[in-house]
C-alpha cells in the first residue's frame, strides 16, 4: 500500500525526535536510524567512509533521497533555511564569511554566556577571524551553531584541534544541552570521548552505516 | 568629396612591416611566438576583409532579416568567446546559453533603444548603423558577462566553506551567496567605469578615432563616443547583472543548497 506523501513521517508518531530511513546520495548507502531529544549519538569510522556526508545530507546541504523526519515533519515539507536552523550542523572546517568574530553572531551579548564558558573574553568580538587558532574557530563555530537554537546538532569532530582542557570545556558545555532536551549527532575519532559522551554508537564504513553496542572493548582505531 | 585619405594595398603592405619586425623580435629572442603572431596577422587581415565584403553587401541591400542574421551571428560569437574565457564552467547547456542569452537580451536591448530613441535612421534597422552600434556594445558586453560569470564561479568554488557556513545557521541562498555575487557584479563593471574614466585623458577611442581620420569634426565625433559610452555602460550593466544572477540560481537550488556539481572542472590546459 503506498503511503500517502504528506502523510509519511506520521506513521511514525511518537517516534525519536529526528528519523532518518534509508537517506541516500550517489555515495552514500541508504542509512536508517532515529535519534531521541536528549540523546547523543557517537558517529565514527575511517576516513572517507562517508561520516561527514552523512552529516551534509542530513543538513540538506547535498541532494539525497530517503525520509527525514524531524518531530513528526517531513523533511520535505520544510523550506531549506529552517530546517538547518531546526537541524543545525558543525563542519570539521567551518567558514566564516566576514572579518571578525562579531560579524558571525546576530547577537554577540546574548552569546556571551558560551563565549565564557568556552574560555574566550568578552572582547573576542573584535577580533580578526585570520588570527584565530583552528581549535578557537572550532570553539566559536559550536557557539555560533547554539546561538541558533536547533533541536539537533550535528558535531563533525568539535574537539580535533583543541587542548585536553578545552576539550573537557566542550564535552562538559555539550552534555549541559543534551540534559535540557538537545539531541546530538557527534563524530568522533576517539573510542573514550565516545564512551563519555554518547548514549549509543553508529559506526561508517564504506558509505554503509550500522549499530554496534558502545560498551564493546573497542581497540584504539 | 571625401574628406578621408583613402588607403592603397601597397600603403598597407608597408605598414604590414612592422609585424615582421616583431616576429624577427620573437625569432632572436626565442619567444616562439612568431608563428602564432603570424598567424594572428594573417586571420586579422582575411577576417577584416570578409567583414569588409559582408558589411559592404549588407548596407546595400538594407534588408531587416540580413540584418538580423548578422546580428544573430555575432551574438552567438561573443556567447562563445565568453563561454571559452570561463575557467570552471556551468555544466551542460548553461555554460554556452547562459552568457549567451544574456549578451543577446542587453545588447539588443540597447542597441535598439538607440536606433529609435536616439540616433533614428531611416529604416531604424539601417544596418550602416545597427551593426556598428551594436558590435561595440556586444564586445564589452561580452567582457562584463564573462568577467563576472568567471569570478562568480572560481569565488563560490573557493568560498564554498563561508557561503555553506551562512547556509547551515538557515540564511537564504540569496543571503548566503550575496558576499560573492557582489564580487562577481564589481569585477564585472569595473573595466568600463575605469575606461569612462580614463576616456579622453589615456585613451582615444578607436571609434572616435576612427571618425576623427574619417573626416568628422572631432565635437561631433565626441558627441558619438559619449552616446557609446553611455550605451556600453548600460548593455554590460544589465548583460552582467542578469548573467551573475542566473549563474547564482543556476548553482543554488530550491532547497537553497549550493550546488557546485553543476561545476565543470578546470580546463587542465
Amino acid at each position: 500500500m503506498a503511503v500517502n506523501e504528506s502523510d509519511r513521517c506520521a506513521s511514525y508518531a511518537g517516534a525519536p525526535i529526528l528519523l532518518v530511513r534509508d537517506l541516500r546520495t550517489n555515495i552514500l548507502k541508504p542509512a536508517s536510524f532515529s535519534l531521541s531529544a536528549g540523546e547523543c549519538i557517537a558517529i565514527r569510522g575511517p576516513s572517507g567512509a562517508g561520516k561527514t556526508l552523512l552529516l551534509r545530507a542530513i543538513a540538506d546541504l547535498d541532494p539525497s533521497d530517503g525520509l527525514v523526519c524531524l518531530d513528526g515533519r517531513d523533511r520535505a515539507s520544510i523550506a531549506g533555511p529552517e530546517w538547518r536552523r531546526l537541524v543545525g550542523y558543525v563542519p570539521a572546517e567551518p567558514g566564516w564569511w566576514a572579518d571578525t568574530v562579531g560579524e558571525h553572531f546576530s547577537e554577540w551579548t546574548a552569546a556571551l554566556a558560551l563565549v565564557r564558558d568556552l574560555g574566550f573574553p568578552d572582547e573576542a568580538k573584535a577580533w580578526p577571524i585570520t588570527r584565530l587558532s583552528t581549535g578557537e574557530r572550532l570553539r566559536l563555530a559550536l557557539i555560533r551553531a547554539l546561538m541558533v537554537r536547533p533541536k539537533v546538532l550535528q558535531l563533525d569532530e568539535p574537539t580535533a584541534a583543541l587542548d585536553p582542557a578545552s576539550v573537557a570545556a566542550v564535552e562538559s558545555l555539550i552534555a549541559a544541552q543534551i540534559q535540557a532536551g538537545l539531541a546530538v549527532l557527534w563524530v568522533t575519532h576517539d573510542a573514550e570521548q565516545a564512551k563519555r559522551i554518547a548514549h549509543r554508537l553508529l559506526v561508517v564504513d564504506g558509505g554503509r552505516i550500522r549499530e554496534e553496542v558502545l560498551e564493546w572493548p573497542v581497540t584504539s582505531a | 568629396m571625401a574628406s578621408y585619405i583613402g588607403l592603397n594595398y601597397w600603403e598597407l603592405a608597408a605598414a604590414s612591416v612592422f609585424v615582421f619586425i616583431d616576429a624577427g623580435l620573437s625569432v632572436a629572442f626565442g619567444l616562439k611566438v612568431h608563428r602564432s603572431l603570424l598567424v594572428a596577422a594573417v586571420r586579422m587581415v582575411v577576417q577584416l576583409a570578409l567583414v569588409g565584403l559582408v558589411l559592404t553587401t549588407l548596407f546595400s541591400v538594407v534588408s531587416p532579416l540580413w540584418t538580423g542574421m548578422a546580428a544573430l551571428a555575432m551574438v552567438l560569437f561573443a556567447g562563445h568567446e565568453a563561454a571559452q574565457r570561463q575557467e570552471r564552467r556551468l555544466s551542460g547547456w548553461w555554460s554556452y546559453g547562459l552568457g549567451t542569452g544574456c549578451m543577446m537580451m542587453s545588447s539588443v536591448l540597447v542597441t535598439v533603444f538607440a536606433l529609435v530613441n536616439v540616433l533614428r535612421p531611416d529604416p531604424w534597422y539601417d544596418p550602416r548603423y545597427a551593426i556598428p552600434l551594436l558590435g561595440m556594445i556586444l564586445g564589452n558586453c561580452m567582457t562584463g558577462v564573462g568577467l563576472g560569470l568567471n569570478t562568480l564561479t572560481t569565488s563560490l568554488f573557493s568560498r564554498r566553506a563561508s557561503v555553506e557556513a551562512q547556509l547551515m545557521l538557515g540564511a537564504t541562498r540569496q543571503v548566503a551567496t550575496a558576499p560573492v555575487t557582489r564580487e562577481a557584479l564589481r569585477s564585472a563593471l569595473m573595466p568600463m567605469i575605469n575606461s569612462m574614466s580614463v576616456t579622453g585623458v589615456v585613451s582615444l577611442p578607436g571609434m572616435m578615432t576612427g571618425q576623427i581620420l574619417g573626416g568628422v569634426p572631432p565635437a561631433e565625433a565626441v558627441k558619438y563616443q559619449i552616446l557609446v559610452m553611455f550605451l556600453i555602460a548600460g548593455g554590460t550593466g544589465l548583460g552582467a547583472v542578469t548573467a551573475v544572477l542566473g549563474g547564482v540560481y543556476y548553482l543554488t537550488d530550491g532547497r537553497h543548497r549550493l550546488r557546485l556539481d553543476r561545476l565543470t572542472a578546470p580546463k587542465t590546459t
